[in-house]
């Protein structure tokens, strides 16, 4: 914000020849990436606050049949009514806390799990390295939905086995991101300075390795946590999610699937959330990685 | 020669748009550089120089632009040309064919998928030439001009398999390959070897004098611009301090910021003041550091291993300083790391205090050392953390030592900025907010703070401005009086070791050539490598000349 203040206020200040165009120009991308930036953060805070208060944001009830069933979106029900007429816009917000509590836990046990998996082999090398990565390697090498629909079978059915199992199928990459970054910052001058400063091996890890590995690590947190929302949605699409009263937004889409022809609103509106939530995540994961390089 | 200069810059000024707003680069910048003869852009990083060179060949960051004066090319073939403002079409026409560049690291300016042949041949494909038996000629007898030895196997080499200074002979090469009539050497031996740089600093003269090709030369070592240049250019903070023939300048120096550069060259003047270490002191009490038969050999896949230090000895007495000199690749570094405890050597000994450094087993042991044996790093914009304040730099020393209470660290901490000239307030800064000479003292400090008697010094000026490597080997030379502290100092630059070192081992391809006093081998050297590496240091052509004239008065106060 202060950065955009100073440029616009310099840029009134020096009017050389071929000055004002290109001040424009720096200004109108300025402008663009902040728009860029604040466009993506209030569609997170929106879907944040259904998820945490959806009390505030409809008066419907989500279970209850409020309505004729089917009816299109109209200034009553704003994304219309469903086969047993439940006010969509309703189960949409209430759906975001399965959807977005359930990407959180997603993300925390892959983040937790995978970066923990990734400093201790990056840190110590040698045979547990090996042994580390090998395992990483075999989790890599099934594919993710396999394997969350193993997990969900080990674990039962339901929204927090559903979001583990999503966190499982990421480990992999996190451990993967983490140890290359530990690699790199283990044979830097400042970490073998802190060992000649009389560091520990835990002391340094902890106190030079670990934060200097986090920031790319914390960009793909932000990704995980749009495509865990896309996961997480079909787990409950193919049911092995939350059970069917619950709104959940891939369940919503399934639920939709048999009207597609008839009433478009059951899967578009929700897909629609869907799409601008995970676009969303993608965007400020992007602007995290940038705001580090900058 | 014509009445027109080849090179006409008038009152250039260059300015870049930042986040920050619009920053002066450049201002008012006059200069000339004639037909067959080298005029030298002197001055310390920030200063402008790159940006000059950047301009006159038309490549700009995309962030710059030129807001005012003239810089006029009078060539040959297209008479004389405004180079400001002109097309990328002109400029395409221009460059390569008029003017070339040779780039300053050679490492990174050769494209590593491409053969020597292929770079070197690049410009002449793109000014049109068509005949590949034609360019493959000229290619072979261009890299037979700059001295590589058989250039038919060399052209189908790639950048990998050549040393440094065979890479900056082809950039030399491609550079030449049109006939230029003026070159731009941008800091182009910087980063090699003393011998090395001498040999290709000659190859450009020798070039120069038969080709008749103008050089605007870039460097920040006033010593290598007074060997090689006729006029020379110095500037600082974007404007020029002072222009004119080499020899007039550097001899009669008016502005106080030569004179400042002259005072703290190392190769030209004297630097440090030290008092010689009491002779009967160190003659007959314990040396700190001794050590014998060092041997290092690095195991290589599938070769036989290489043999980095071989049978390496020498002693250090207590608070006098040991310098290990020597070129890349000569084991120095890997010496004093092994001295430091931070790499246990194949054979032999090294005894530091009453600690057998070799034997060092367990991390408890290892800890214990490093209060005693301090390293202090090469690039300070590595070697510190950069998510950590200064003052929590310092204070983990002590906090990993458990020494002191919070306060008492704090204060430790604030007493060591002091010592090392740094404001206290610098201690809530981060390492990015602070240049490379204010880092380096950071180190310094960091390496200090815990007491002890030996500090390894790992090029620890070499990447500094002169003026703040001046600043710096002063700051330790002070400390080493105050502190008692005994040095091992590792450089490849001669100048600076002649002016700190009490001893000196000269190390070539991990082998000790000489070693003894730093006064005894200096002036009378007995290897012959020792005398190339002494020969090598430039300068020599203003050492001559100053030798008779009293010295240059030092701390000078310069105006910001």
């Amino acid at each position: 914000m202060t950065a955009l203040a100073t440029t616009a206020g310099l840029a009134g200040d020096t009017g050389t020849e071929p000055g004002p165009a290109s001040d424009r120009r720096i200004r109108w991308r300025s402008l663009l990436s902040r728009v860029g930036f604040v466009l993506p953060a209030i569609v997170i805070l929106v879907a944040l606050l259904w998820a945490l208060f959806p009390g505030l944001f409809t008066g419907q009830d989500p279970t209850e049949t409020v309505a004729p069933a089917l009816q299109a979106p109209s200034a009553e029900h704003w994304f219309g009514t469903d086969a047993t007429g439940r006010d969509l816009y309703a189960r949409v917000v209430y759906g975001a806390s399965q959807s977005i509590i359930g990407a959180l836990v997603a993300v925390l046990v892959g983040l937790v799990v995978g970066t923990a998996i990734g400093l201790a082999a990056g840190a110590v090398g040698g045979a547990v390295d090996e042994v580390l990565m090998r395992v990483v390697d075999v989790l890599l090498a099934i594919p993710a939905l396999l394997l969350s629909l193993s997990v969900v079978i080990l674990l039962g059915f339901g929204t927090t086995s559903a979001a583990v199992a999503v966190g499982v199928t990421s480990i992999a990459v996190f451990a993967r991101l983490a140890r290359s970054r530990v690699v790199s910052v283990r044979v830097t001058d400042f970490v073998e300075a802190a060992y000649g400063s009389g560091g520990t091996f835990f002391g340094v890890l902890w106190r030079h390795i670990l934060p200097n590995s986090l920031t790319p690590v914390i960009a793909l947190a932000a990704l995980q946590f749009g495509s865990a929302i896309l996961q997480i949605s079909t787990l409950g699409f193919l049911g092995y999610g939350a059970p069917p009263p619950t709104p959940e937004w891939g369940l919503l889409i399934a639920e939709g699937r048999n009207y597609v022809a008839t009433a478009w609103w059951l899967t578009v509106l929700p897909g629609i959330v869907v799409v601008l939530v995970v676009l969303a995540t993608n965007r400020l994961s992007q602007a995290l990685r940038g705001g580090d390089a900058a | 020669m014509s009445a027109q200069p080849l090179l006409s810059i008038r009152d250039l000024a260059v300015q870049y748009r930042t986040r920050r707003g619009t920053v002066d680069a450049v201002r008012g910048v006059s200069f000339d550089v004639e037909a067959g003869s080298v005029t030298a852009l002197v001055g310390e990083s920030g200063s402008g120089k790159t940006t000059v060179a950047q301009t006159v060949i038309g490549l700009l960051a995309s962030n710059g632009h030129v807001s005012a004066g003239s810089i006029r090319l009078t060539e040959r073939t297209d008479g004389p040309t405004d180079l400001v403002g002109l097309s990328e079409r002109r400029w395409r026409h221009l460059r390569g064919r008029c003017i070339a560049l040779i780039p300053q690291d050679p490492g990174n300016s050769l494209n590593p998928v491409a053969t020597i042949g292929w770079s070197v041949g690049e410009a002449l494909r793109i000014h049109g030439w068509k005949d590949r038996a034609k360019i493959r000629a000229r290619v072979i007898d261009l890299l037979e001009r700059v001295g590589i030895d058989d250039p038919e196997t060399r052209a189908r080499q790639y950048p990998h398999e050549l040393s440094g200074g065979m890479r900056q002979r082809v950039l030399i090469a491609a550079a030449l390959a049109l006939r230029p009539e003026l070159i731009i050497a941008d800091e182009p031996t910087s980063a090699l070897d003393v011998t090395v740089q001498r040999t290709v600093l000659d190859l450009l003269d020798e070039l120069r004098t038969e080709t008749g090709t103008g050089i605007l030369f870039i460097t920040h070592d006033l010593a290598v611009a007074a060997d090689r240049s006729d006029a020379v250019v110095v500037m600082r903070g974007g404007q020029v301090q002072e222009a004119g023939p080499t020899a007039g300048v550097l001899a009669a120096p008016r502005s106080p910021y030569t004179r400042t550069l002259l005072a703290d060259a190392p190769s030209l003047a004297r630097v440090v003041e030290r008092a010689a270490p009491d002779a009967s002191v160190s003659a007959t009490g314990e040396p700190l550091v001794e050590v014998s038969g060092l041997t290092q050999e690095f195991v290589r896949a599938g070769r036989s291993p290489l043999l980095a230090v071989d049978d390496v000895s020498f002693t250090v007495a207590r608070g006098t300083t040991h310098a290990l000199v020597g070129e890349s690749g000569s084991g120095k570094t890997t010496t004093g790391r092994s001295i430091a405890g931070f790499n246990r050597p194949t054979r032999g000994g090294i005894r530091v205090g009453g600690t057998e450094v070799t034997a060092l087993a367990g991390g408890r042991a290892r800890r214990a050392f490093h209060r005693s044996t301090q390293l202090v790093y090469q690039n300070p914009y590595a070697s510190l953390d950069p998510r950590q304040s200064i003052a929590d730099i310092l204070a983990e020393p002590l906090r990993n030592f458990g020494i002191g209470s919070r306060a008492e660290r704090a204060d430790r901490v604030a007493h060591h900025l002091e010592l090392v000239a740094l404001a206290p307030e610098l201690g809530s800064r981060h390492p990015r907010e602070l240049s490379g000479g204010q880092r380096q003292r950071v180190a310094i400090a960091r390496a200090l703070i815990v007491e002890p008697e030996l500090v390894v010094l790992d090029e620890a000026v070499s990447a500094l401005d002169v003026t703040v490597q001046a600043q710096i080997l002063r700051l330790l030379a002070r400390l080493q009086a105050e502190l008692g502290l005994t040095y091992v100092f590792i450089s490849h630059d001669l100048a600076v070791v002649r002016q700190i070192a009490d001893t000196v081992s000269v190390l070539r391809r991990g082998t000790q050539v000489e070693h003894g006093a730093a006064a005894v081998v200096f002036d009378h050297p007995q290897h012959a490598y020792t005398r190339e590496l002494l020969a090598a240091i430039p300068g020599a052509s203003l050492r001559a000349e100053t030798a008779s004239l009293p010295s240059v008065p030092r701390k000078e106060e310069v105006p910001a």
